[in-house]
C-alpha cells in the first residue's frame, strides 16, 4: 500500500495519512473490529518469495494461481477501506491512485486480467467522473462498490453512478465489505470474527433489497449488478420473501410495477465464493436451479485465506454446458469479453 | 389441507393490546400516574404499523380497519374454524423497545397479567409467552420466575433485534431461568431499534424493514451457536417465530463451512452448527417464504433433512395467507400432523401436561 498506492498521492494526502491515518468509522488504528482468521486474512503460502504482500506480485500470482488453475480471464477487485473512509476527499484521491495502479502494474502487463473501477461512491460526482475517465479502456470491466456505507446503496444519492454505469455499459460489482459505521447485524455487534464473516452475506442481502425496492432496476433497466463474496445460497429465499411482501404492499411500492424476482432474475449475478457446502451436494445444484445457471460466476477470492479452489468449488458433477457457464462463459458474457 | 380432528397447536398468534388504557389497571400506581401526567400515548411498534397490509389480514380486521383485538374474533376466525387444540399467544406490544428498564419491568408485568386475565382465563385452550424486560436480564429472570408459577405460560419471548446479539453472555440469566422452568425461548420478528434494521443503514421503505427481519434471525442464529448458549444450556430450545423459514438451511450450510475455518475462536462449539441447530432450534411455519408450487416447497422441506423442526402457526392476525391456506402446499399428511401436533408437544413440555 505504502509503496504502490500512497506514493501516487498528492503530498497533502501523504501527510494526512502519516498524521491521522485513514479513519473508517471504527475504532482501531491498525485493523478492523475483529482480528482475522489468518494474518491480514491471506493465504500463508501466498506471500511472494521476493517480498511484499500477497497479491502484489504479478509473476508470483501467475505461478501460483493463473497458470496452474488455467485461469483464462480474471477480474481484479482491489479491496480495503479506501472507498468508505470518513474523509471523502481522501477517498477520492485513493480510488484514483488504485485505479491507475491496476493499469500500470496489472492489466497492461497481463492480458488475462481486467480491472474494476474502484469508485469513491460517497462522492457520486467524483465517482461518475472517474467512470468516464476510465470506461473506454480495455483494462476495466466493471465499477466496484462495497455493500456497507451509512446509507443503503439503493438510495437516490447513488443514482448518478448507476446512470453512468448504464450509459457506458459496465456492470456494477458490489463486494460484501465496507465501513458504514453501523453494527453488522440489526441486533448489534457480534463477538467473533466468524460471525462478522458470516454477516457479510446479510450486507449483500440488504444491499440487494435496497437496489430492488428503491427502484434502481426499474429506473435503469440495462444496469447489471454482480454481488461478490456474499455466497449464493440465500438468494432464492430472499427473492421469495420480497415477492410475497411486494404482493401485499403495492401501495407503498407503487414505483415497482413488477415483482422483485423479475428485476433480480434479469439484472443480478452472484459470485460463488465462499460457496455453501451442504452435506448433500445435490442441494447446491437445486439452489442454482432456482437462481439460474446463467447468473452464477466462479470466484476464487485469491489470495485470501478463505480462497475457493476451482478444483473443489463446485463439488458435484456438472454437464459440460453448466461447467463452461459457471467457470467461464457467464463471466465473459457479463463483462463483455467476446468468445466463441 | 385438513386439520380437522388433529387438535392442531397454533404456535404463533398475536393477542393485540387495543390501547395502553387496557394495561393501566395492571400497572403499579406510579406508572398509572405517569401514563396520565406525562401523556404517554402507547407503545405500538413501527415493525407492524397498524394499517400496513402485513399487520392484519383484510378480512380479520375490525370494522374500523384496525388489527382485531379480543379473543372472540380469534376463536371465530382460527381456533374454532380449524378446531385447534391449543394456541400460544405472543404479544408483541412494544415493551421490548422501551429504553428505561424500570418502565420495561412495569410494562412487561402489566402485559403478562393482562394476558392471563383477558386471554388465558377466557379459554382453556389458550397458552402464552412471558414478556420479559430483556433490558435487564436479572429482572427478566425474576419476571420469568413470577409468571412460570402459572403453567399456562409456556415460553419466554425475546425480540429478534435487541441491544446486543442474543447469544451474548449478558443475556444468560434469562436462558438459565427459562431452562430451569422448562420454557423454550421464542424469538419473534421485531426490533428494539437500537440499530438500523439492516447492516447497511436505515432503509427508505417499511417493506425493507419487514424484509430485513429474516436477516436479523440469521445473525441471531449465528450468535446463539457461536457464543455457546447450547453448550451451557443443553436442554434449552429456541423457537424462531415469523422468521421466514426458507433462509434457515442455506444459512447453516454457510455457518458450518465458516465454523470449520474459525472454530479455534469458539472451542465450545464442539460439533457442526447444523447439528446443534437441528437439536435446539425450531421454526414456526408462517411465513414460509416460498413459492406456492408443491415441488419447490417439497425441495425446501427436504433440504431441512429433518421433519421435527417446523411448528404449525397461523401468525394471526398478520396477513401471511388467504382463506384456509394456513398449511403450506406441498406437505404430506404425515408431515402436517408432525408439524401441527407432535413437534409442538416435543418443543413445549408444558403443553404435554394437559394433553393426552
Amino acid at each position: 500500500m505504502e509503496k504502490d498506492i500512497f506514493s501516487r498521492l498528492a503530498p497533502r494526502w501523504r501527510t494526512h495519512i502519516a498524521t491521522v491515518g485513514m479513519l473508517a468509522r471504527q475504532g482501531f488504528t491498525q485493523e478492523m473490529q475483529y482480528p482475522k482468521g489468518q494474518p491480514m486474512a491471506v493465504r500463508r503460502d501466498a506471500f511472494p518469495p521476493g517480498g511484499g504482500m500477497p497479491g502484489s506480485d504479478l509473476d508470483f500470482m501467475r505461478a501460483q494461481h493463473l497458470d496452474p488453475n488455467n485461469v483464462q480471464f480474471g477480474v481484479l477487485i482491489p479491496l480495503g477501506a479506501a472507498q468508505s473512509l470518513q474523509n471523502i476527499d481522501l477517498s477520492v484521491a485513493l480510488c484514483t491512485a488504485i485505479n491507475d495502479w491496476q493499469v500500470e502494474e496489472w492489466t497492461s502487463r497481463e492480458p488475462r486480467l481486467r480491472g474494476s473501477i474502484v469508485a469513491a461512491y460517497q462522492d457520486p460526482q467524483a465517482a461518475v467522473a472517474e467512470i468516464h475517465r476510465l470506461a473506454g479502456k480495455r483494462d476495466f470491466v466493471q465499477v466496484s462498490l462495497l455493500s456497507r456505507l451509512p446509507n443503503p446503496i439503493g438510495h437516490r444519492s447513488f443514482w448518478p453512478i448507476y446512470a453512468a454505469a448504464a450509459e457506458v455499459g459496465l456492470p456494477i460489482g458490489v463486494h460484501a465489505f465496507g465501513n458504514g459505521g453501523w453494527a453488522i447485524t440489526g441486533g448489534g455487534w457480534p463477538s467473533y470474527y466468524g460471525e462478522d464473516m458470516m454477516s457479510h452475506a446479510q450486507t449483500s442481502q440488504s444491499a440487494l433489497a435496497s437496489l430492488v425496492l428503491e427502484g434502481v432496476f426499474e429506473r435503469f433497466p440495462t444496469l447489471r449488478v454482480a454481488l461478490i463474496e456474499g455466497g449464493l445460497g440465500w438468494l432464492p429465499s430472499l427473492r421469495w420473501r420480497l415477492d410475497r411482501i411486494w404482493e401485499r404492499s403495492r401501495d407503498e411500492l407503487a414505483h415497482l410495477p413488477r415483482p422483485p424476482s423479475e428485476y433480480i432474475r434479469e439484472s443480478v449475478w452472484l459470485t460463488s465464493q465462499p460457496i455453501e457446502e451442504p452435506a448433500n451436494r445435490q442441494h447446491i445444484a437445486e439452489v442454482i436451479d432456482w437462481i439460474g445457471w446463467d447468473r452464477v460466476l466462479f470466484a476464487s477470492d485469491y489470495p485470501h485465506w478463505d480462497f475457493d479452489d476451482p478444483q473443489r468449488a463446485m463439488p458435484l458433477p456438472l454437464s459440460r454446458e453448466r461447467r463452461d457457464r459457471f467457470f467461464l462463459k457467464n463471466a465473459l458474457d457479463l463483462y463483455g469479453i467476446p468468445h466463441g | 389441507m385438513n386439520l380437522q380432528n388433529l387438535g392442531a397447536i397454533d404456535c404463533d398468534m398475536h393477542p393485540v393490546v387495543p390501547e395502553l388504557k387496557a394495561l393501566v389497571p395492571h400497572l403499579p400506581a406510579n406508572w398509572r400516574e405517569a401514563v396520565e401526567s406525562r401523556g404517554i400515548p402507547g407503545f405500538e411498534s413501527n415493525a407492524y404499523p397498524q394499517r400496513a397490509p402485513i399487520t392484519a389480514r383484510p378480512d380479520w380486521r375490525d370494522d374500523a380497519g384496525a388489527p382485531p383485538a379480543g379473543i372472540d374474533r380469534y376463536r371465530k376466525a382460527v381456533m374454532d374454524r380449524w378446531q385447534l387444540g391449543h394456541a400460544i399467544g405472543n404479544c408483541i406490544y412494544g415493551v421490548h423497545m422501551v429504553l428505561s428498564e424500570d418502565m420495561a419491568v412495569a410494562l412487561a408485568t402489566a402485559v403478562n397479567d393482562w394476558m392471563a386475565a383477558e386471554w388465558l382465563d377466557a379459554d382453556p385452550r389458550m397458552r402464552a409467552s412471558i414478556i420479559v424486560p430483556w433490558q435487564n436480564p436479572e429482572r427478566a429472570a425474576d419476571e420469568i420466575d413470577r409468571c412460570a408459577a402459572d403453567r399456562r405460560f409456556v415460553q419466554v419471548l425475546m425480540p429478534v433485534m435487541a441491544e446486543a446479539p442474543l447469544g451474548r453472555r449478558h443475556y444468560w440469566p434469562i436462558y438459565k431461568a427459562a431452562e430451569r422452568h422448562g420454557l423454550p425461548i421464542g424469538i419473534h420478528a421485531g426490533s428494539a431499534y437500537r440499530f438500523p434494521v439492516t447492516p447497511v443503514g436505515w432503509p427508505s421503505y417499511y417493506v425493507e424493514d419487514y424484509a430485513a427481519q429474516s436477516l436479523g434471525f440469521q445473525g441471531q442464529l449465528g450468535s446463539l451457536i457461536c457464543e455457546g448458549v447450547f453448550s451451557k444450556f443443553p436442554n434449552l430450545k429456541v423457537v424462531m417465530i415469523e422468521s421466514g423459514v426458507s433462509w434457515f438451511t442455506p444459512f447453516l450450510w454457510r455457518l458450518t463451512k465458516f465454523w470449520r475455518g474459525t472454530r479455534s475462536e469458539v472451542p465450545w462449539v464442539d460439533r457442526p452448527p447444523l447439528e446443534i441447530a437441528r437439536d435446539h432450534i425450531r421454526l414456526t411455519a408462517q411465513p414460509l417464504d416460498a413459492p406456492d408450487d408443491v415441488e419447490t416447497v417439497g425441495r425446501i422441506i427436504d433440504q431441512f433433512q429433518s421433519d421435527e423442526m417446523l411448528l404449525f402457526a397461523s401468525d394471526y392476525p398478520h396477513w401471511q395467507f388467504d382463506n384456509d391456506e394456513v398449511v403450506p402446499a406441498g406437505l404430506s399428511a404425515i408431515s402436517i400432523e408432525k408439524m401441527a401436533v407432535q413437534n409442538p408437544l416435543a418443543t413445549y413440555p408444558r403443553l404435554r401436561e394437559t394433553r393426552l
